[in-house]
């Protein structure tokens, strides 16, 4: 959808009106198709030379109908934004797949699947998904020289651009660069929509989503929550948040914390707490234990925006809508921009 | 309204607050400004660089400011790999990283490295409106915070008006046209030297507190850096001065509202601490508070001064025993007295002999002893020398008169520089030294033939040979004596210097030409060491033993490095050439076709001079002139300085030498690796062909495989009438000078006369270089310091042949008959292409902006073909040239 710069974006004045409920899993529900490699392939890459069973962002073009469906449940369930299913689609990663030339395909089919589902709601809003990819600019891979790196700040700005380009063309509303474990992955993201944006001349909002990988409360990386928020602000992203690796119980410092420091919306979307492989979904967390933790982060004032990442379900969404429902957003920081 | 914070980032946060205090940028990462991590850079020693950053950060700097500007090194390349390095290292990475740069190249690489919110260091108005704005756009993309010099395009801001001037007009375009935070912006406002004696100057300090009021008052939000030790310059060796100018000055621009500043962390002495008188002092050169205030603090950091080196001023040893007061001028290097106390001696002990062997031994002696324990350095090794020199030459009639037998040396020593080349200051450097440690040394002088060499060791009886060079074909002449002493049965050690040899050349390369020992001396200071080792009967058989061990090992390396190394085809690295987009670039035309000759006055030249390579001929490490306060040797590099200053204004002011050159411009195109020289515009006739290599090695994914033709416009190419530069410049006279100062037995001159002589000619390389750039018509818009042009800021490149970029010597001859060299600059080639006079610089000028220094490293059997059939030269001709390039071994 477009606008004037000068209008307020539909979402921000949702935002301001209250709390923002984003969808939950999409791989924990897909799962549950017990899908084969047959079906990841379809007609189209029957004669793929190789496996395609684990590619998940395939099944926009390859099993449409499965993640229609998928985006429909949680649109039911109250989530007023629902990801595309694009966490992987840059060439970076689909080369694990040989599938770098489809990269504007596969983003162009996951854009028309979710506007699609979309459409039979009001008000609802398609976030394009931009996931961290298989390779990162901070870490060394090779034990014997910590110089050296798999791939050039560049390469993943390019990339990531493709993607982008690809995304904004579907029709998404906002733009969603999710699971940062690597910041200068992230910055190679933002500078890719910074440049298109500049190039289009047309904006969109930008949410951002990091990931703290362990009770050590640093990204993969090693930064700060605090850090982590200063070296992407650049960007003037919409919002800013934590997302997947932590369960709810162990996210909520670093929710606190970045509650009290964003000058933007903040976002938040755990798993379902830490995995569980006895459990049905994979995780211990069902909607009953999961939302009123959410709600009790809602009432201290913590949450612009709320939903649910790894091992969380449609009924999950559901509970934690119905939970946060009546509680005010939370204010911005004076934390300037 | 409150002050917003400035955020950045490591990995941890820095939020810099008015409440937070002074922040601290640490300066040590700098290799502009330390000797120490330049050192290790340049010696590929990140580990080592590493731990200098560690220690700032230990240290209490709160960022660290990185800085990779040296025209030796990929600076880009350098600026990713230390800053990937950091990044590994958690407790350098928690803080922020400043990236230091002149070349917006290299703070785009840095930039590309950095996970956290970093700063840029710098960008300016001096690049014009655009490109400014472009810069800071990008910086903003970046995710960084800048900082702002105040530099424009009509040049460096130095007074009040033009300071506040450009960084108003630098916040306006950024906050308002830009769209920058003003919290990110960071202004520089030039910390300029103060107490330089001119009365332009002497406001310097003052103007830049009132500017950094001025912006806190009016730039709401921004803030004001700068570099501290800048302002105490003119005191440069003088150490109680400058840290009390620095504690004065932050004091005084801390309350006018001074952010943060690049400082030595460790050394910043507390302003309550200073001593009264010496408060006041500083106080009035930095406020300007009294005319005659500059003259004030030089006298008292005179008696500062002098108070760490009483000796030099004391008088008193004139009072001592005669031996002790040749022992004192030995070792203090003093002449004044030499010849009354030598005389005294004489008549003191039965024979001039015993003055020799007694007092005299025994001064330089110690002189040896203190060299040896790096107590000593090696100006002041030469000028002892020059001391022994003179007590000997007066003693010379006497004995002879006396007819007695010589004093005995330890051993004697025949010294030569190979043929084909002509550099010899290292040699005479060498000679020196050993002499001062009783050794003989008979000097064969330059461009010795082996047979000459091999003569003059059998008549001298000599104990060993010393051979040295300087161009890389000087490596086969060496390991021709080497077969020569095999062939003709010597026994006698073989030592190997000189500055393109090493230790791992002569195990690989010489060693096993001779069954004898062969040994790498690195410099002048090891000399004394492996000839005492070599030619001491009970020490000889272990240091042998050892050294082949060594050099055994070192031959097992190379073999195993030499295969791990990933090569190219010369396919695929033509395939991988550096990406130039030629359709949108128009190469200037230079103002005239042809040839030019030109002879500048030295005084033009002396500005350009760049100290650095001066100081490493003498074995002092360390950059101009940040060596001046070096804790080891940061003295001795002064004097060592004023003595050259010394020579070089009697240079100057008497013509002593003179400045030959010649530089022409050429229509070009490039064909494949080669370049093709037109005779006119018309681009019909062919005049000549330069031939390039092309670099081999496998490089990482985002890098190219270089070669200088890349750097012209190709000739298929429609709208591609490209021009390629060259050019000679010689100083004639140096040998002529170092002779007449050796027959007055004054080799510390004698040096120091032909180390002025390369400075003056690289500078004026460096002269001619600008003229050049203006002819093409860019350099007219240049603004460049002379330290900008020393740091190679400019447009365009001048690589030589013989070095990394085009290694093949015989280029030479091809441009030398191009600039009829010999009859416009009086210079010419030798068998093995160095050019003689010695003092000379020829090379080829590119104007591509891209154009950059690289080696071209190893090269295959491929390459050398091909390139030998292009040049219409034989394979193994051209083997032999590139012989150190090469990574196979040729056919026989």
């Amino acid at each position: 959808m477009t606008q004037a710069a000068t209008n307020l974006h539909p979402l921000e004045a949702l935002l301001r009106e209250r709390i923002v409920i984003l969808d939950g899993a999409m791989g924990t529900m897909v799962q549950r198709y017990k899908l084969q490699e047959a079906d990841y392939r379809g007609a189209r890459f029957a004669d793929w030379p190789r496996d395609l069973k684990g590619n998940n962002d395939l099944l926009c073009i390859t099993k449409p109908e499965v993640i229609e469906e998928i985006h429909t449940q949680y649109l039911e369930a109250g989530a007023d934004i629902i990801e595309t299913n694009t966490f992987n689609a840059q060439s970076i990663s689909m080369a694990d797949y040989g599938m770098e030339s489809l990269v504007r395909e596969l983003n162009l089919a996951a854009a028309r699947v979710a506007r699609k589902a979309a459409a039979k709601f009001q008000n609802k809003f398609v976030a394009g998904a931009i996931g961290p990819m298989s390779k990162t600019l901070t870490i060394s891979r090779d034990v014997n020289d910590p110089a050296k790196r798999e791939v050039t700040f560049d390469q993943v700005k390019n990339a990531y651009r493709e993607q982008v380009e690809a995304l904004v063309e579907g029709g998404v509303d906002v733009l969603l660069v999710e699971t940062i474990f690597d910041t200068l992955n992230a910055k190679a993201a933002l500078f890719a929509i910074s440049e298109f944006f500049e190039m289009s001349g047309h904006r969109l909002p930008v949410m951002i989503s990091g990931t703290i990988t362990d009770l050590s409360g640093r990204t993969l990386t090693g930064q700060t929550v605090e850090a982590f928020l200063i070296s992407l602000l650049h960007a003037e992203p919409l919002s800013i948040g934590l997302n997947c690796a932590l369960g709810p119980k162990e996210m909520r410092p670093y929710i606190e914390e970045l509650a009290h420091l964003a000058p933007c919306y903040v976002s938040c979307y755990p798993n379902a707490g830490l995995p569980d492989p006895l459990s049905e979904t994979g995780f211990p967390e069902t909607p009953e234990t999961l939302a009123p933790q959410l709600r009790e982060w809602a009432e201290n004032g913590w949450l612009n925006i709320v939903g649910g990442c790894c091992g969380t379900t449609p009924p999950h969404i559901k509970a934690i809508a119905d939970a946060v429902h009546g509680c005010a957003p939370r204010k911005l920081s004076e934390f300037a921009k | 309204m409150s002050v917003r914070p400035l955020r950045l980032s490591g990995l941890e946060p820095l939020n810099i607050t008015p409440e937070m205090g002074f922040v601290m940028i640490g300066e040590r990462t700098n290799i502009t400004g330390s000797p120490k991590f330049s050192k290790l850079i340049l010696a590929g020693d990140f580990e080592g660089a590493l731990a200098v950053a560690r220690q700032q950060v230990e240290g209490g700097a709160n960022i660290l400011d990185v800085n990779m500007d040296e025209g030796m090194i990929d600076s880009e390349a350098a600026m990713t790999r230390f800053l990937n390095l950091i990044a590994s290292e958690p407790d350098i990475s928690r803080v922020p990283i400043m990236i230091d740069s002149s070349k917006w190249s290299v703070i785009e690489a840095g930039l590309k490295c950095v996970q956290g919110k970093c700063v840029v260091n710098s960008i300016s108005l001096k690049v014009g409106e655009e490109d400014f704005k472009r810069h800071a756009r990008l910086v903003r993309r970046y995710g960084a915070a800048m900082i702002v010099m105040a530099f424009d395009e009509r040049g460096q801001a130095d007074n009040f008006e033009r300071r506040i001037e450009i960084c108003e007009r630098a916040y306006r375009i950024l906050t308002e046209e830009v769209g920058i935070p003003p919290q990110d912006i960071i202004f520089d406002p030039n910390i300029l030297t103060v107490a330089t004696g001119l009365e332009e100057h002497v406001n310097y300090a003052v103007d830049f507190l009132r500017a950094t009021k001025w912006i806190k008052e009016n730039l709401p939000h921004a803030r004001v850096s700068g570099g501290v030790s800048n302002i105490s310059f003119s005191f440069r060796g003088n150490n109680a001065v400058r840290e009390a100018m620095h504690a004065a000055f932050l004091y005084h621009a801390i309350r006018a509202g001074l952010d943060m500043g690049i400082v030595n962390a460790g050394q910043l002495a507390v302003y309550e601490e200073i001593a009264p008188e010496l408060r006041e002092l500083v106080e009035d050169v930095l406020l300007n508070r009294r005319p005659d205030a500059t003259e004030r603090l030089v006298e008292f950091a005179e008696t500062v001064k002098a108070k760490g080196k009483a000796v030099a001023k004391d008088e008193a040893w004139r009072d001592a025993p005669v031996e002790e007061r040749l022992s004192h001028a030995l070792v203090k290097g003093i002449v004044d007295y030499i010849d009354a106390d030598t005389e005294e001696a004489r008549q003191k002990y039965a024979r001039p002999l015993q003055v020799i062997e007694g007092p005299l031994m025994a001064g330089i002696s110690i002189v040896g002893d203190l060299f040896g324990a790096g107590k000593m350095f090696l100006p002041q090794v030469v000028k002892s020398a020059r001391v022994m020199k003179k007590a000997v030459a007066y003693l010379m009639p006497f004995m002879e008169a006396e007819k007695t037998a010589d004093s005995k040396p330890q051993g004697k020593i025949v010294m030569a520089t190979v043929k084909g080349d002509v550099h010899d200051i290292g040699k005479n450097i060498v000679g020196v030294v050993l002499q001062c440690n009783n050794y003989a040394v008979v000097d064969l002088g330059v461009m010795v033939p082996a047979e000459k060499i091999l003569e003059a060791a059998r008549a001298e009886k000599a104990d060993a040979i010393g051979l040295s060079g300087l161009i890389t074909p000087s490596l086969d002449e060496m390991v021709h004596v080497a077969q020569e002493m095999e062939r003709q049965g010597f026994s006698l050690p073989l030592l190997i210097g000189g500055a393109t040899t090493s230790r791992a050349h002569t195990a690989v390369k010489i060693a096993q030409h001779y069954k004898k020992p062969v040994v790498h001396v690195l410099d002048a200071s090891r000399a004394v060491g492996v000839v005492n080792s070599l030619l001491n009967d009970e020490l000889k058989a272990d240091f042998e033993a050892k050294t082949r061990a060594d050099y055994q090992r070192l031959r097992e390396e190379h073999a195993s490095r030499s295969r791990e190394k990933k090569m190219l085809t010369i396919e695929q690295a033509r395939a991988n050439r550096t990406p130039i987009d030629w359709s949108s670039y128009e190469p200037p035309k230079p103002d005239f076709i042809g040839v030019r000759a030109v002879e500048p006055n030295l005084s033009e030249l002396v500005p350009l001079i760049d100290w650095s390579p001066f100081f490493h001929t003498w074995e002092l490490r360390g950059r101009y002139p940040a060596i001046f306060d070096d804790p080891n040797h940061g003295p001795q590099a002064r004097e060592l300085f004023d003595d050259a200053q010394k020579l070089l204004d009697r240079i100057v002011r008497e013509n002593l030498l003179q400045a030959r050159g010649v530089y022409a411009f050429w229509p070009v195109n490039a064909v494949g690796d080669d370049a093709e020289l037109y005779t006119d515009d018309a681009r019909a006739q062919t005049l000549a062909t330069f031939h390039f290599l092309r670099q081999q090695m496998q490089k990482p994914a985002d890098q190219h495989n270089h070669c200088l033709a890349d750097f012209i416009a190709p000739k298929n190419n429609p709208q591609s009438e490209d021009y390629l530069g060259g050019f000679a410049v010689t100083i004639h006279g140096a040998d002529e000078l170092a002779e007449q100062f050796k027959r007055e037995h004054d080799d510390y001159n004698a040096i120091m006369a032909k180390a002025l002589a390369d400075r003056l000619a690289e500078a004026f390389a460096e002269h001619l270089h600008r003229q050049a750039r203006i002819a093409w018509g860019y350099g007219r818009e240049e603004n460049f310091t002379n330290e900008d042009l020393i740091r190679e800021c400019y447009r365009g490149i001048r690589p030589a042949a013989g070095y990394p970029a085009c290694p093949d010597h015989t280029e030479k001859r091809t441009l030398f008959t191009l600039l009829n060299a010999e009859k416009n600059a009086g210079v010419t080639l030798t068998e093995s292409f160095a050019m003689h006079p010695g003092a000379a610089v020829s090379g080829l000028y590119f104007s591509h902006p891209d154009s950059k220094y690289f080696g071209v490293g190893k090269l295959e059997r491929d390459q050398v073909t091909d390139y030998a059939a292009r040049k219409g030269e034989s394979v193994g001709y051209v083997e032999k040239w590139l012989a150190p390039n090469l990574n196979y071994e040729p056919a026989a």
